[in-house]
C-alpha cells in the first residue's frame, strides 16, 4: 500500500520540477521573513534569485543548531507568532534548547508524512497503536500522533513510562502497532517475558522505532522477541520531527519525503557536498514548512543516500538508517568510535544480554575506554579462568570493531540504567 | 558423596556481598561454610548451605546469578599436617585441583575441607581409596 501514490512514485524530472519550485520559494520566504537568514544571505553575497536550478543550493549557507539556539526563542519564526498554533523544542542537554513552531499547514505535512511511513509499516485505519514515544516539547509522540490520525487508525497516547501498564494495555486493548524507542522495546520484552507472558500471543503486526541509533542484530532481537517486523523512523525537532524518513517493506534504507525535505550529503570537515552512495553528514532544507523554514540544517547525523525506484515501487531517495552522530562520535586516542561498533562486538558473543555502557576518562592524559557489561547466567562460570577468557574474548571482539583496547568489566544484571526513553550508552568523564 | 555448592557472581563493589548475605538472612538460610574467590572487578562467592535448590531460587528471585556445582568434603585432623596429607592423595593420583577451602568442625574437634578437583568422581574414588573420610553431603548440609 502507498498513502500518496502521486508524492511518493514521481518521476525524477517531475520530482526535481516540483522540489525546485518549492525550493525557490522556501528561499525567498527565508530570505525574507527571517532575520537570520537575510543577514547570513547578505554577508555571503546570495539573493534567492540566485537560485536557478537544485544544484544553487550549494551557494547558500548552512544552518546549524548553535545558529538556532542564539535566536532562542522565536527568533527563527517566519510567520507571525499568532499563527504559530504548536511549539516544540529539543532536550536542550547540551544548552539553550532550540525552538521549532508549527502553523496548521506545518501540522497537515507532518501528518502527511508520518502516514505514508505508517502505510510503509503495512498499518491501515483499522489498527491499535500504542504510541510510547513521549508526549511533550519533545515531538516523538506527536509525530506519531498526527500520522495515525491522519490514516485513521486508533491511537493510545500512552506515552513513556509505567511499564507494567503498557504490557496491561497491550493484552486488554489487542494493539497491533507498537511504537517505541528500540531500547525501551527491549526492556519491554524483558519486563514481559518476566511476567510470564508470552510476546507472540500479543499478536504484533508491525513495529515503528526510532529516536535513537540501533544496530541490525538489535533489531533482530526485537522482531524475534515480539515476532514482529520492525521499521525505522526518522526524524529531529528541528526539522520537523519523526517522519522525515521511514522505513518501507524491503527494510532496507528510509525514503524520505522530498517533496517536503531536500536532503544533502557533505563532509562535515570540508563541507563539500558528497555524491549518492557516500557516507557523511545529513543536511537537510525544508521546501515547505511555514513556521520555522530551515535552509541547509546539519543534522549531525551521519548516513548516505541511494536513488533510484524501490522493490516497493516508491521512487523516493532513500537514506541509511544512521550509524553515528558527528557529534556522538567519541574521538578515543584520536580514533572516531561510534557507541554502535561497540554494540556490534557484543551482540557477536551468543550469551551477552544487549545491556552495555560505554565510560570513558582520561586519567594521565591517556584516553581510557571501560565497557560494563552485565553478565547473564549462561556467561557465568564457576571458574574465575573462564570468566576472565569471556571478559577478553569481548575485549578481543571490540578491539577488531575499532581498533583499540578497551577494558571490560562485568556488571551484575539489572544494575546498569534501563531507560524508558533514549539510552544513555556513553558517559564521558574527560575535560575536551 | 557429592556435596551441592553455589556459585554467586559478585561485582566486586562496595556493598553487594552484603545485599546477598541479606537475601540470605531474608531467606533464613543459615551459611554451612563459604568461601570468596575475586580478582580487581569481580568475584565468585561460593557457599554451602542445606537447601542448595531453594537458595538458588532465592537467590535468582533477587537477580543474583547463581550456579549450582559439586565439591568433596573431606574430614581431617585439626592439627599441623592434616590438610597435607589428604593433597598428598590427590597427588599421588594426579588429579589437579582447581580450589579448595576449610573450615573448623566445633563438635568433632575435626576439620572439614572441602575440595574441587578437575575430576570429581576420579576425586572421592582416590580419596576413599586412600583412606581419607569423605563426608556423604546430608551430614554437610546438617552440621
Amino acid at each position: 500500500m502507498i498513502w500518496n501514490e502521486k508524492a511518493e512514485c514521481m518521476s525524477e524530472n517531475d520530482k526535481e520540477t516540483l522540489q525546485l519550485e518549492r525550493l525557490q520559494m522556501a528561499v525567498k520566504r527565508a530570505y525574507e521573513s527571517v532575520p537570520y537568514y537575510k543577514k547570513r544571505f547578505d554577508e555571503l553575497g546570495v539573493k534567492p534569485e540566485d537560485i536557478k536550478t537544485l544544484k544553487d543550493i550549494e551557494k547558500l549557507p548552512f544552518t546549524t543548531k548553535d545558529d538556532l539556539r542564539d535566536a532562542y526563542p522565536f527568533g527563527m519564526f517566519a510567520v507571525p507568532r499568532k499563527e504559530i498554533v504548536e511549539v516544540h523544542t529539543s532536550s536542550g542537554t547540551t544548552g539553550k534548547p532550540t525552538v521549532s513552531g508549527y502553523t496548521r499547514g506545518d501540522l497537515e505535512i507532518w501528518g502527511e508524512v508520518m502516514a505514508r511511513g505508517l502505510c510503509m509499516f503495512g498499518v491501515t485505519d483499522d489498527d491499535i497503536i500504542q504510541n510510547t514515544h513521549g508526549y511533550g516539547l519533545f515531538t516523538g509522540g506527536f509525530g506519531v500522533h498526527y500520522g495515525a490520525q491522519k490514516m485513521g487508525a486508533t491511537v493510545i497516547p500512552i506515552s513513556t513510562g509505567q511499564t507494567k501498564r503498557q504490557i496491561e494495555i497491550m493484552q486488554d486493548f489487542g494493539t497491533s502497532v507498537m511504537i517505541f524507542t528500540p531500547s525501551y522495546g527491549l526492556y519491554l520484552a524483558e519486563e514481559i517475558e518476566e511476567e510470564g507472558i508470552d510476546t507472540k500471543t500479543i499478536g504484533l503486526k508491525a513495529i515503528g522505532f526510532g529516536a535513537e541509533m540501533w544496530t541490525e542484530e538489535m533489531r533482530q532481537e526485537i522482531q524475534k522477541r515480539f515476532n514482529a517486523p520492525a521499521y525505522n523512523i526518522y526524524g529531529l525537532t528541528e526539522v520537523i520531527g519523526p517522519g522525515v524518513g521511514l522505513e518501507c517493506g524491503e527494510r532496507d534504507g528510509l525514503h524520505i519525503s522530498e517533496d517536503h525535505f531536500y536532503p544533502e550529503i557533505i563532509d562535515s570537515e570540508t563541507h563539500d557536498v558528497l555524491p549518492d552512495g557516500e557516507k557523511g553528514e545529513l543536511v537537510l532544507t525544508t521546501l515547505t514548512r511555514e513556521g520555522t523554514p530551515l535552509i541547509r540544517f546539519r543534522t549531525k547525523d551521519v548516513t548516505k543516500l541511494t536513488r533510484g525506484k524501490c522493490g516497493c515501487g516508491r521512487t523516493l531517495v532513500k537514506m541509511d538508517r544512521v550509524t553515528g552522530r558527528t557529534d556522538d562520535m567519541m574521538k578515543i586516542r584520536g580514533v572516531s568510535v561510534f557507541p554502535s561498533q561497540i554494540e556490534k562486538a557484543l551482540l557477536r558473543i551468543d550469551e551477552v544480554e544487549p545491556h552495555y555502557q560505554i565510560i570513558v576518562t582520561r586519567p594521565h592524559l591517556m584516553d581510557e575506554v571501560e565497557v560494563q557489561v552485565e553478565a547473564s547466567e549462561s556467561l557465568f562460570s564457576d571458574e574465575i579462568k573462564e570468566l576472565v577468557g569471556i571478559r577478553e574474548k569481548i575485549e578481543d571482539y571490540i578491539h577488531s570493531e575499532i581498533g583499540l583496547r578497551v577494558k571490560v568489566t562485568l556488571v551484575e544484571p539489572k544494575t546498569l540504567p534501563r531507560s524508558e526513553g533514549k539510552a544513555v550508552r556513553v558517559i564521558d568523564k574527560r575535560e575536551l | 558423596m557429592k556435596v551441592k555448592q553455589l556459585s554467586i557472581f559478585l561485582e566486586n563493589r562496595k556493598g553487594r556481598m552484603r545485599k546477598a548475605l541479606d537475601v540470605l538472612e531474608k531467606g533464613d538460610v543459615n551459611i554451612r561454610a563459604l568461601s570468596i574467590a575475586d580478582t580487581s572487578d569481580f568475584g565468585i562467592l561460593r557457599l554451602i548451605v542445606p537447601e542448595p535448590d531453594k537458595t538458588k531460587k532465592l537467590l535468582e528471585d533477587n537477580n543474583f546469578i547463581v550456579k549450582i556445582g559439586e565439591v568433596i568434603a573431606v574430614r581431617m585432623q585439626d592439627q599441623p599436617g592434616g590438610l597435607g596429607k589428604i593433597l598428598g592423595i590427590l597427588d599421588d593420583n594426579d588429579i589437579n585441583l582447581e580450589y579448595l577451602y576449610a573450615f573448623v568442625e566445633e563438635k568433632e574437634n575435626g576439620a572439614i575441607v572441602l575440595l574441587h578437583p578437575e575430576d570429581i568422581d576420579g576425586g572421592i574414588k582416590a580419596l576413599q581409596n586412600g583412606g581419607a573420610e569423605v563426608i556423604p553431603a546430608k551430614d554437610i548440609y546438617g552440621l
